[in-house]
Protein backbone atom coordinates (compact mmCIF):
# COMPACT_ATOMS: atom_id res chain seq x y z
CA UNK A 1 0.00 0.00 0.00
CA UNK A 2 2.77 2.82 0.56
CA UNK A 3 4.34 1.18 -1.82
CA UNK A 4 1.59 2.03 -4.31
CA UNK A 5 0.78 5.39 -2.93
CA UNK A 6 4.60 6.36 -3.15
CA UNK A 7 4.63 5.54 -6.60
CA UNK A 8 1.09 6.88 -7.17
CA UNK A 9 1.62 9.43 -10.01
CA UNK A 10 4.03 7.42 -11.65
CA UNK A 11 1.49 4.63 -11.87
CA UNK A 12 -1.41 6.85 -12.99
CA UNK A 13 0.91 8.30 -15.77
CA UNK A 14 1.68 4.11 -16.94
CA UNK A 15 -2.26 3.85 -16.95
CA UNK A 16 -2.87 6.85 -18.81
CA UNK A 17 0.09 6.04 -21.38
CA UNK A 18 -1.14 2.60 -21.92
CA UNK A 19 -3.87 3.84 -24.11
CA UNK A 20 -2.06 5.10 -26.76
CA UNK A 21 0.17 2.92 -29.40
CA UNK A 22 3.71 2.18 -28.30
CA UNK A 23 4.89 4.48 -30.98
CA UNK A 24 3.57 7.95 -29.02
CA UNK A 25 4.08 6.54 -25.76
CA UNK A 26 7.75 8.03 -25.14
CA UNK A 27 6.28 11.76 -26.06
CA UNK A 28 3.15 11.36 -24.05
CA UNK A 29 4.87 10.55 -21.21
CA UNK A 30 6.88 13.42 -20.82
CA UNK A 31 4.32 15.52 -21.96
CA UNK A 32 2.40 14.49 -18.96
CA UNK A 33 5.27 14.98 -16.80
CA UNK A 34 5.33 18.31 -18.04
CA UNK A 35 1.92 19.11 -17.64
CA UNK A 36 2.34 17.52 -14.04
CA UNK A 37 4.72 20.80 -13.49
CA UNK A 38 2.89 23.47 -14.95
CA UNK A 39 0.29 22.40 -12.81
CA UNK A 40 1.66 21.64 -9.60
CA UNK A 41 4.16 24.56 -9.20
CA UNK A 42 2.10 27.83 -9.95
CA UNK A 43 -0.91 26.21 -7.85
CA UNK A 44 1.80 25.70 -5.15
CA UNK A 45 2.58 29.41 -5.90
CA UNK A 46 -0.99 30.66 -5.94
CA UNK A 47 -1.03 28.63 -2.71
CA UNK A 48 2.06 30.34 -1.90
CA UNK A 49 0.89 34.12 -1.86
CA UNK A 50 -1.96 33.67 0.54
CA UNK A 51 0.43 32.07 2.39
CA UNK A 52 2.55 34.76 2.57
CA UNK A 53 0.41 37.43 2.85
CA UNK A 54 -1.16 35.59 6.00
CA UNK A 55 2.18 34.67 7.66
CA UNK A 56 3.75 38.33 7.07
CA UNK A 57 0.10 39.69 8.62
CA UNK A 58 0.83 38.04 11.36
CA UNK A 59 3.96 38.91 12.36
CA UNK A 60 3.15 42.16 11.93
CA UNK A 61 0.25 41.90 14.40
CA UNK A 62 -2.54 42.40 11.31
CA UNK A 63 -4.99 40.31 9.83
CA UNK A 64 -3.65 40.23 6.48
CA UNK A 65 -6.04 39.00 3.55
CA UNK A 66 -9.66 37.92 4.93
CA UNK A 67 -12.11 38.77 2.47
CA UNK A 68 -12.24 36.55 -0.74
CA UNK A 69 -13.25 32.82 0.97
CA UNK A 70 -12.69 31.06 4.11
CA UNK A 71 -9.93 32.98 5.98
CA UNK A 72 -9.09 35.04 2.46
CA UNK A 73 -8.05 31.69 0.99
CA UNK A 74 -9.61 31.87 -1.81
CA UNK A 75 -7.81 35.53 -2.86
CA UNK A 76 -5.18 34.04 -5.20
CA UNK A 77 -8.20 33.71 -7.81
CA UNK A 78 -9.61 37.00 -6.86
CA UNK A 79 -5.73 38.17 -7.95
CA UNK A 80 -5.79 35.88 -10.67
CA UNK A 81 -8.79 37.63 -12.69
CA UNK A 82 -7.83 40.87 -11.67
CA UNK A 83 -4.56 40.29 -13.51
CA UNK A 84 -6.09 38.75 -15.99
CA UNK A 85 -8.52 41.52 -16.96
CA UNK A 86 -6.84 44.50 -16.44
CA UNK A 87 -5.53 46.85 -19.04
CA UNK A 88 -1.73 46.15 -20.59
CA UNK A 89 -0.50 49.12 -20.26
CA UNK A 90 3.00 49.43 -22.43
CA UNK A 91 5.17 53.38 -21.77
CA UNK A 92 4.71 55.14 -25.18
CA UNK A 93 8.51 55.45 -25.70
CA UNK A 94 9.08 51.83 -24.67
CA UNK A 95 11.16 49.30 -26.26
CA UNK A 96 7.87 47.03 -27.86
CA UNK A 97 9.06 44.13 -28.50
CA UNK A 98 11.99 43.35 -25.98
CA UNK A 99 9.26 44.73 -23.57
CA UNK A 100 6.66 41.80 -24.27
CA UNK A 101 9.66 39.07 -24.25
CA UNK A 102 11.47 39.86 -20.93
CA UNK A 103 8.71 38.16 -19.10
CA UNK A 104 8.69 35.18 -21.59
CA UNK A 105 12.22 34.33 -20.77
CA UNK A 106 11.94 34.79 -17.89
CA UNK A 107 9.53 32.57 -17.01
CA UNK A 108 10.18 29.98 -19.65
CA UNK A 109 13.79 30.24 -18.07
CA UNK A 110 12.41 29.28 -14.69
CA UNK A 111 10.41 26.62 -15.35
CA UNK A 112 12.64 24.82 -17.12
CA UNK A 113 14.64 24.49 -14.18
CA UNK A 114 11.96 22.16 -13.07
CA UNK A 115 12.82 19.67 -15.16
CA UNK A 116 15.48 18.20 -13.04
CA UNK A 117 14.36 18.48 -9.86
CA UNK A 118 13.54 14.83 -8.80
CA UNK A 119 10.63 15.22 -6.45
CA UNK A 120 9.87 12.05 -5.43
CA UNK A 121 11.17 8.45 -5.52
CA UNK A 122 11.36 8.21 -9.52
CA UNK A 123 9.74 10.96 -10.09
CA UNK A 124 11.97 13.57 -12.27
CA UNK A 125 11.46 14.23 -15.69
CA UNK A 126 15.04 13.99 -17.22
CA UNK A 127 17.40 12.62 -15.56
CA UNK A 128 20.53 14.30 -17.09
CA UNK A 129 24.46 13.44 -16.29
CA UNK A 130 25.17 17.42 -15.98
CA UNK A 131 21.40 18.13 -14.05
CA UNK A 132 23.02 20.53 -11.77
CA UNK A 133 25.00 22.60 -14.52
CA UNK A 134 21.59 22.71 -16.24
CA UNK A 135 19.95 24.27 -13.09
CA UNK A 136 22.39 26.74 -13.04
CA UNK A 137 22.61 27.58 -16.55
CA UNK A 138 19.05 28.12 -16.68
CA UNK A 139 19.04 30.41 -13.52
CA UNK A 140 21.97 32.20 -15.49
CA UNK A 141 19.93 32.61 -18.06
CA UNK A 142 16.90 34.78 -15.98
CA UNK A 143 19.57 37.43 -15.47
CA UNK A 144 19.63 38.65 -18.88
CA UNK A 145 15.80 38.60 -19.63
CA UNK A 146 15.56 40.84 -15.93
CA UNK A 147 18.06 43.38 -17.37
CA UNK A 148 15.77 43.18 -21.11
CA UNK A 149 12.58 44.05 -18.66
CA UNK A 150 14.80 46.88 -17.15
CA UNK A 151 16.05 48.21 -19.74
CA UNK A 152 13.04 48.47 -22.52
CA UNK A 153 10.93 50.10 -19.99
CA UNK A 154 12.68 53.38 -20.60
CA UNK A 155 12.34 54.63 -17.04
CA UNK A 156 15.12 55.30 -14.85
CA UNK A 157 13.73 52.78 -11.60
CA UNK A 158 13.18 50.17 -14.17
CA UNK A 159 16.85 50.70 -15.01
CA UNK A 160 18.39 51.19 -11.68
CA UNK A 161 16.49 47.90 -10.23
CA UNK A 162 17.77 45.90 -13.28
CA UNK A 163 21.05 47.04 -12.63
CA UNK A 164 20.95 46.44 -9.32
CA UNK A 165 19.24 43.35 -9.45
CA UNK A 166 22.33 41.64 -12.18
CA UNK A 167 24.98 43.15 -10.11
CA UNK A 168 23.54 41.40 -7.56
CA UNK A 169 22.31 38.15 -9.02
CA UNK A 170 26.01 37.89 -10.32
CA UNK A 171 27.92 38.39 -6.93
CA UNK A 172 25.69 35.86 -5.18
CA UNK A 173 25.68 33.26 -8.17
CA UNK A 174 29.95 32.68 -7.63
CA UNK A 175 28.97 31.53 -3.49
CA UNK A 176 26.27 29.66 -5.20
CA UNK A 177 27.87 27.95 -7.53
CA UNK A 178 30.79 27.19 -5.05
CA UNK A 179 28.73 26.08 -2.02
CA UNK A 180 26.65 23.23 -4.56
CA UNK A 181 30.46 22.44 -5.80
CA UNK A 182 31.46 20.96 -2.26
CA UNK A 183 28.45 18.35 -2.38
CA UNK A 184 29.42 17.50 -6.05
CA UNK A 185 33.01 17.25 -4.60
CA UNK A 186 31.75 14.43 -2.01
CA UNK A 187 29.34 12.62 -4.13
CA UNK A 188 31.65 12.39 -7.58
CA UNK A 189 28.64 13.19 -9.83
CA UNK A 190 26.39 16.39 -11.23
CA UNK A 191 23.46 14.24 -11.34
CA UNK A 192 20.70 15.25 -8.81
CA UNK A 193 19.27 11.11 -8.20
CA UNK A 194 22.98 10.50 -7.27
CA UNK A 195 22.88 13.53 -4.88
CA UNK A 196 19.96 11.97 -3.52
CA UNK A 197 21.01 8.22 -3.50
CA UNK A 198 24.52 9.48 -1.60
CA UNK A 199 22.23 10.79 1.23
CA UNK A 200 20.37 7.34 1.60
CA UNK A 201 20.27 5.36 4.61
CA UNK A 202 20.15 5.85 8.30
CA UNK A 203 22.45 5.58 11.78
CA UNK A 204 19.76 4.65 14.41
CA UNK A 205 17.15 6.89 13.23
CA UNK A 206 19.06 9.75 12.15
CA UNK A 207 19.61 10.20 7.92
CA UNK A 208 23.28 10.76 6.33
CA UNK A 209 22.10 14.00 4.84
CA UNK A 210 24.84 16.39 4.03
CA UNK A 211 24.03 19.46 6.23
CA UNK A 212 24.83 16.71 9.27
CA UNK A 213 28.45 17.42 8.64
CA UNK A 214 30.38 19.86 9.32
CA UNK A 215 31.30 21.24 5.88
CA UNK A 216 28.08 20.40 4.44
CA UNK A 217 26.30 22.42 7.54
CA UNK A 218 28.90 25.60 6.19
CA UNK A 219 28.01 25.07 2.82
CA UNK A 220 24.14 25.25 3.13
CA UNK A 221 24.12 28.06 5.20
CA UNK A 222 26.23 30.16 2.62
CA UNK A 223 23.79 28.08 0.06
CA UNK A 224 21.22 29.60 1.73
CA UNK A 225 21.90 32.98 1.72
CA UNK A 226 23.01 33.31 -2.04
CA UNK A 227 19.75 31.93 -2.86
CA UNK A 228 18.00 34.52 -1.31
CA UNK A 229 20.16 37.25 -2.50
CA UNK A 230 19.11 35.65 -6.09
CA UNK A 231 15.61 35.10 -5.57
CA UNK A 232 15.88 39.07 -4.83
CA UNK A 233 14.42 38.22 -1.47
CA UNK A 234 14.39 40.01 1.48
CA UNK A 235 16.97 41.03 3.06
CA UNK A 236 18.46 41.39 -0.54
CA UNK A 237 15.28 42.95 -2.07
CA UNK A 238 17.11 45.85 -3.55
CA UNK A 239 16.31 45.48 -6.96
CA UNK A 240 12.61 45.99 -6.26
CA UNK A 241 13.23 48.25 -3.21
CA UNK A 242 9.50 49.87 -2.90
CA UNK A 243 10.79 52.99 -1.06
CA UNK A 244 13.43 53.89 -3.83
CA UNK A 245 12.46 52.65 -6.91
CA UNK A 246 8.67 51.79 -6.83
CA UNK A 247 9.25 48.14 -7.91
CA UNK A 248 12.80 47.45 -9.58
CA UNK A 249 12.93 46.38 -13.15
CA UNK A 250 8.75 45.33 -13.53
CA UNK A 251 7.71 48.96 -12.39
CA UNK A 252 6.54 49.34 -16.08
CA UNK A 253 4.35 46.14 -16.50
CA UNK A 254 0.72 45.92 -15.76
CA UNK A 255 -1.64 43.24 -16.01
CA UNK A 256 -0.55 39.88 -17.18
CA UNK A 257 3.05 41.04 -18.03
CA UNK A 258 3.24 41.64 -13.92
CA UNK A 259 1.54 38.66 -12.76
CA UNK A 260 4.35 36.67 -14.91
CA UNK A 261 7.10 38.78 -13.14
CA UNK A 262 5.69 37.55 -10.08
CA UNK A 263 5.06 34.01 -11.45
CA UNK A 264 8.94 34.00 -12.36
CA UNK A 265 9.74 35.15 -8.78
CA UNK A 266 8.23 32.56 -6.65
CA UNK A 267 8.82 30.08 -9.21
CA UNK A 268 12.49 31.03 -8.67
CA UNK A 269 12.00 30.33 -4.98
CA UNK A 270 10.62 26.96 -5.49
CA UNK A 271 13.51 25.59 -7.54
CA UNK A 272 16.19 26.94 -5.81
CA UNK A 273 14.71 25.86 -2.59
CA UNK A 274 14.25 22.27 -4.55
CA UNK A 275 17.74 22.29 -5.43
CA UNK A 276 18.83 23.19 -1.64
CA UNK A 277 16.69 20.65 -0.33
CA UNK A 278 18.17 18.08 -3.04
CA UNK A 279 21.78 19.10 -2.42
CA UNK A 280 22.04 19.26 1.74
CA UNK A 281 18.52 17.93 2.85
CA UNK A 282 18.07 14.18 1.11
CA UNK A 283 15.95 15.42 -1.54
CA UNK A 284 12.83 13.60 -0.63
CA UNK A 285 14.14 10.93 1.85
CA UNK A 286 12.38 10.71 4.74
CA UNK A 287 13.79 12.91 7.82
CA UNK A 288 13.87 9.62 10.51
CA UNK A 289 14.30 5.94 9.48
CA UNK A 290 10.95 5.34 11.18
CA UNK A 291 8.78 7.60 8.89
CA UNK A 292 10.09 5.78 5.56
CA UNK A 293 6.63 4.47 4.74
CA UNK A 294 5.19 8.56 4.14
CA UNK A 295 5.57 8.89 0.45
CA UNK A 296 9.02 10.27 -0.93
CA UNK A 297 7.05 13.41 -2.86
CA UNK A 298 5.09 14.16 0.39
CA UNK A 299 8.28 14.49 1.75
CA UNK A 300 9.80 16.49 -0.64
CA UNK A 301 7.04 19.48 -1.24
CA UNK A 302 6.83 19.72 3.18
CA UNK A 303 10.89 20.46 2.72
CA UNK A 304 10.12 23.11 -0.13
CA UNK A 305 7.25 24.39 2.40
CA UNK A 306 9.44 24.56 5.02
CA UNK A 307 11.91 26.49 3.21
CA UNK A 308 10.14 28.58 2.02
CA UNK A 309 8.42 29.53 5.26
CA UNK A 310 12.15 30.04 6.19
CA UNK A 311 12.04 32.86 3.39
CA UNK A 312 8.83 34.33 4.41
CA UNK A 313 10.01 34.25 8.24
CA UNK A 314 13.47 36.04 7.33
CA UNK A 315 11.25 38.67 4.97
CA UNK A 316 8.99 39.29 8.13
CA UNK A 317 12.19 40.03 10.63
CA UNK A 318 15.36 41.78 8.79
CA UNK A 319 15.58 45.06 7.29
CA UNK A 320 16.99 45.64 4.22
CA UNK A 321 20.71 45.74 3.73
CA UNK A 322 22.11 48.85 1.57
CA UNK A 323 24.10 48.13 -1.43
CA UNK A 324 27.48 48.54 -0.57
CA UNK A 325 26.81 46.44 2.56
CA UNK A 326 25.58 43.93 -0.27
CA UNK A 327 27.94 43.49 -1.84
CA UNK A 328 30.89 44.12 1.05
CA UNK A 329 28.56 40.65 2.16
CA UNK A 330 28.92 38.61 -0.91
CA UNK A 331 32.46 39.74 -1.60
CA UNK A 332 34.18 39.73 1.60
CA UNK A 333 32.28 37.82 3.51
CA UNK A 334 30.64 35.01 1.75
CA UNK A 335 32.95 34.34 -1.18
CA UNK A 336 36.41 33.59 1.12
CA UNK A 337 33.74 31.35 3.63
CA UNK A 338 32.32 29.67 0.88
CA UNK A 339 36.24 28.56 -0.41
CA UNK A 340 36.88 27.21 2.81
CA UNK A 341 34.21 25.38 3.27
CA UNK A 342 35.67 23.84 -0.14
CA UNK A 343 38.92 23.28 1.29
CA UNK A 344 37.22 22.14 4.29
CA UNK A 345 35.28 19.50 1.88
CA UNK A 346 38.47 18.21 0.25
CA UNK A 347 40.30 17.72 3.85
CA UNK A 348 37.04 15.78 4.67
CA UNK A 349 37.02 13.60 1.56
CA UNK A 350 40.74 12.88 1.75
CA UNK A 351 41.24 11.82 5.86
CA UNK A 352 39.19 8.94 6.05
CA UNK A 353 36.51 7.66 8.60
CA UNK A 354 36.27 8.52 12.01
CA UNK A 355 36.04 11.20 14.80
CA UNK A 356 38.80 12.89 14.34
CA UNK A 357 37.77 14.77 10.97
CA UNK A 358 35.09 15.93 12.66
CA UNK A 359 36.54 17.87 14.95
CA UNK A 360 39.28 19.31 12.61
CA UNK A 361 36.81 20.09 10.18
CA UNK A 362 34.30 22.15 12.65
CA UNK A 363 37.37 23.56 14.09
CA UNK A 364 38.88 25.07 10.77
CA UNK A 365 35.20 25.85 10.00
CA UNK A 366 33.73 27.59 13.73
CA UNK A 367 36.94 29.22 13.91
CA UNK A 368 37.11 31.03 10.60
CA UNK A 369 33.51 32.11 11.33
CA UNK A 370 34.26 33.92 14.40
CA UNK A 371 37.05 35.45 12.87
CA UNK A 372 36.47 36.72 9.51
CA UNK A 373 33.22 37.96 11.81
CA UNK A 374 35.45 39.72 13.78
CA UNK A 375 37.92 41.36 11.71
CA UNK A 376 34.92 42.76 9.72
CA UNK A 377 33.19 44.00 12.61
CA UNK A 378 35.98 45.81 14.09
CA UNK A 379 36.92 47.32 10.45
CA UNK A 380 33.39 49.48 10.43
CA UNK A 381 33.41 53.01 10.70
CA UNK A 382 30.99 55.36 11.51
CA UNK A 383 31.77 57.96 8.97
CA UNK A 384 29.81 59.03 5.89
CA UNK A 385 29.66 56.95 3.01
CA UNK A 386 31.68 57.38 0.07
CA UNK A 387 31.06 56.09 -3.10
CA UNK A 388 33.95 54.77 -4.80
CA UNK A 389 32.33 54.01 -8.23
CA UNK A 390 28.96 55.85 -8.23
CA UNK A 391 30.17 59.71 -8.18
CA UNK B 1 22.56 16.92 -41.39
CA UNK B 2 19.17 16.86 -39.53
CA UNK B 3 16.52 19.91 -40.27
CA UNK B 4 17.27 20.35 -36.24
CA UNK B 5 21.10 21.48 -37.39
CA UNK B 6 19.87 24.25 -39.99
CA UNK B 7 16.99 25.17 -38.29
CA UNK B 8 20.18 26.03 -35.55
CA UNK B 9 22.14 27.07 -37.77
CA UNK B 10 19.95 29.85 -39.04
CA UNK B 11 19.16 30.72 -36.10
CA UNK B 12 22.92 31.61 -34.76
CA UNK B 13 23.54 33.23 -37.85
CA UNK B 14 20.71 35.18 -37.83
CA UNK B 15 21.65 36.50 -34.47
CA UNK B 16 25.29 37.15 -35.51
CA UNK B 17 23.92 39.07 -38.59
CA UNK B 18 21.78 40.51 -36.53
CA UNK B 19 24.29 41.59 -34.18
CA UNK B 20 26.50 43.19 -36.48
CA UNK B 21 23.42 45.07 -38.72
CA UNK B 22 21.32 46.21 -35.60
CA UNK B 23 21.19 50.21 -35.29
CA UNK B 24 21.24 50.04 -31.30
CA UNK B 25 23.35 48.76 -29.42
CA UNK B 26 21.52 47.27 -26.71
CA UNK B 27 19.42 45.61 -29.44
CA UNK B 28 23.30 44.49 -30.68
CA UNK B 29 24.14 42.81 -27.24
CA UNK B 30 20.87 40.60 -27.55
CA UNK B 31 21.52 39.57 -30.64
CA UNK B 32 24.48 38.04 -29.53
CA UNK B 33 23.13 36.03 -26.81
CA UNK B 34 20.56 34.85 -29.62
CA UNK B 35 23.30 33.54 -31.35
CA UNK B 36 25.12 32.51 -28.22
CA UNK B 37 21.87 30.33 -27.55
CA UNK B 38 21.85 28.78 -31.11
CA UNK B 39 25.27 27.86 -30.80
CA UNK B 40 24.99 26.21 -27.13
CA UNK B 41 21.73 24.13 -28.73
CA UNK B 42 23.84 23.29 -31.52
CA UNK B 43 26.19 21.89 -28.99
CA UNK B 44 23.11 20.01 -27.07
CA UNK B 45 22.09 18.80 -30.48
CA UNK B 46 25.93 16.82 -31.13
CA UNK B 47 25.11 15.27 -27.04
CA UNK B 48 28.10 17.84 -26.10
CA UNK B 49 25.59 18.08 -22.89
CA UNK B 50 29.03 20.17 -20.31
CA UNK B 51 29.91 22.48 -23.73
CA UNK B 52 26.11 23.25 -23.93
CA UNK B 53 25.43 24.24 -20.34
CA UNK B 54 28.86 25.62 -20.12
CA UNK B 55 28.39 27.75 -22.85
CA UNK B 56 24.84 28.97 -21.48
CA UNK B 57 26.07 29.43 -17.91
CA UNK B 58 29.34 30.97 -18.97
CA UNK B 59 28.19 33.11 -22.35
CA UNK B 60 24.89 33.96 -21.94
CA UNK B 61 24.90 34.18 -17.87
CA UNK B 62 27.87 36.20 -17.65
CA UNK B 63 29.47 37.53 -21.12
CA UNK B 64 26.08 38.53 -22.24
CA UNK B 65 25.97 40.77 -18.84
CA UNK B 66 29.01 42.26 -19.30
CA UNK B 67 28.42 43.10 -23.02
CA UNK B 68 25.47 44.98 -21.75
CA UNK B 69 26.92 46.30 -18.76
CA UNK B 70 30.19 47.78 -20.52
CA UNK B 71 27.32 49.60 -23.18
CA UNK B 72 25.15 51.18 -20.63
CA UNK B 73 28.29 52.17 -18.32
CA UNK B 74 30.33 53.80 -21.31
CA UNK B 75 28.30 55.62 -24.00
CA UNK B 76 24.95 54.94 -23.10
CA UNK B 77 22.03 53.55 -25.70
CA UNK B 78 21.81 56.22 -27.41
CA UNK B 79 21.53 55.92 -31.27
CA UNK B 80 24.69 56.42 -33.62
CA UNK B 81 23.75 59.82 -35.56
CA UNK B 82 25.59 58.52 -38.42
CA UNK B 83 25.77 55.95 -40.75
CA UNK B 84 26.08 52.49 -38.66
CA UNK B 85 29.34 51.23 -40.89
CA UNK B 86 32.55 52.52 -40.57
CA UNK B 87 34.61 54.07 -43.35
CA UNK B 88 37.15 51.13 -43.61
CA UNK B 89 34.85 48.67 -43.26
CA UNK B 90 36.18 46.70 -46.48
CA UNK B 91 39.64 46.51 -44.25
CA UNK B 92 37.32 45.08 -41.60
CA UNK B 93 35.53 42.33 -43.85
CA UNK B 94 38.86 41.58 -45.13
CA UNK B 95 40.50 40.67 -41.71
CA UNK B 96 37.69 38.86 -40.53
CA UNK B 97 37.54 36.63 -43.83
CA UNK B 98 41.29 35.92 -43.23
CA UNK B 99 40.39 35.03 -39.55
CA UNK B 100 37.81 32.65 -40.41
CA UNK B 101 39.79 31.19 -43.58
CA UNK B 102 42.80 30.49 -40.94
CA UNK B 103 40.38 29.10 -37.99
CA UNK B 104 38.34 26.75 -41.07
CA UNK B 105 41.57 25.77 -42.60
CA UNK B 106 43.37 24.99 -38.87
CA UNK B 107 40.19 22.57 -37.91
CA UNK B 108 39.89 20.99 -41.29
CA UNK B 109 43.51 19.90 -41.23
CA UNK B 110 43.18 18.88 -37.93
CA UNK B 111 40.25 16.75 -38.28
CA UNK B 112 42.60 14.26 -40.95
CA UNK B 113 45.52 13.77 -37.61
CA UNK B 114 42.76 12.53 -35.31
CA UNK B 115 41.46 9.06 -35.07
CA UNK B 116 38.20 8.34 -36.79
CA UNK B 117 36.09 6.74 -34.63
CA UNK B 118 33.23 4.15 -36.17
CA UNK B 119 30.86 5.86 -33.27
CA UNK B 120 30.66 8.82 -32.05
CA UNK B 121 32.60 8.85 -28.36
CA UNK B 122 30.42 9.32 -25.27
CA UNK B 123 32.36 11.09 -23.29
CA UNK B 124 30.47 11.59 -19.52
CA UNK B 125 30.86 15.11 -17.43
CA UNK B 126 33.19 13.04 -15.38
CA UNK B 127 35.27 12.35 -17.90
CA UNK B 128 35.60 15.65 -18.68
CA UNK B 129 36.35 16.43 -15.34
CA UNK B 130 39.16 13.94 -14.95
CA UNK B 131 40.58 15.48 -17.70
CA UNK B 132 40.74 18.60 -16.45
CA UNK B 133 42.39 18.02 -13.57
CA UNK B 134 44.27 15.32 -14.93
CA UNK B 135 46.18 15.61 -18.37
CA UNK B 136 45.36 18.97 -18.46
CA UNK B 137 45.99 20.64 -14.85
CA UNK B 138 48.47 22.99 -16.27
CA UNK B 139 46.40 24.98 -18.76
CA UNK B 140 43.68 24.92 -16.60
CA UNK B 141 46.30 26.79 -13.55
CA UNK B 142 47.99 29.01 -16.37
CA UNK B 143 44.19 30.22 -17.47
CA UNK B 144 43.36 30.40 -13.91
CA UNK B 145 46.48 32.64 -13.14
CA UNK B 146 45.73 34.71 -16.63
CA UNK B 147 42.03 35.66 -15.39
CA UNK B 148 43.04 36.60 -12.28
CA UNK B 149 45.66 38.64 -13.01
CA UNK B 150 42.86 40.21 -15.65
CA UNK B 151 40.68 40.99 -13.10
CA UNK B 152 43.25 42.74 -10.68
CA UNK B 153 44.07 44.84 -13.54
CA UNK B 154 41.01 45.39 -14.35
CA UNK B 155 40.41 46.67 -10.88
CA UNK B 156 43.94 49.52 -11.00
CA UNK B 157 42.28 50.63 -13.92
CA UNK B 158 39.11 51.71 -12.36
CA UNK B 159 40.28 52.29 -9.25
CA UNK B 160 40.73 56.05 -9.01
CA UNK B 161 43.54 58.00 -6.76
CA UNK B 162 41.73 58.79 -3.34
CA UNK B 163 42.38 62.96 -3.15
CA UNK B 164 44.72 63.84 -0.23
CA UNK B 165 42.34 64.81 2.88
CA UNK B 166 42.56 67.65 3.97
Amino acid sequence: MARTLDQIFILFKDWIVSFLPSSLQPVAGVILGVIGILAVFPTLFALTTVFERKGLARMQNRLGPNRVGPFGFLQPIADGIKALTKEDVVPFSADNFVHFLAPLVLVVAVFMGFAILPVGRNMQLVDMDAGLLFFFAMGASTEISIFMAGWSSRNKYSLLGAMRAVAQMISYEIPLLLSSIAVVMITGSLSLPKIVAAQAGYTGIWPHWYVFTPWGFGAFLMFAVAAMAETNRTPFDLPEGESELVAGYFTEYSGFKFALFFLGEYLGMFSISGIAVTLFLGGWAAPFSFLTWVPSWIWFFAKVMTAIFVFIWVRGTLPRVRQDQLMNFAWKFVLPYTLLVLFVTALWRFMGEGWERWVVCSAILIVAYVIMGRLQMSRRKFAPRSYRYAE
Amino acid sequence: MSPVFYFLAALTVAGGLAAVLLRNLVHCALAVTVSFAGLALLFLSLDAQFAGFAQILIYIGAVAILVVFAILLTRGAELPGGAIFSRTWIAGLVIAAGVFALLGWAVIESARALPTYAAAPTVSVHDIGLALVGRYVLPLEIVALLLTSATIGAVIVAMHEKEPSR
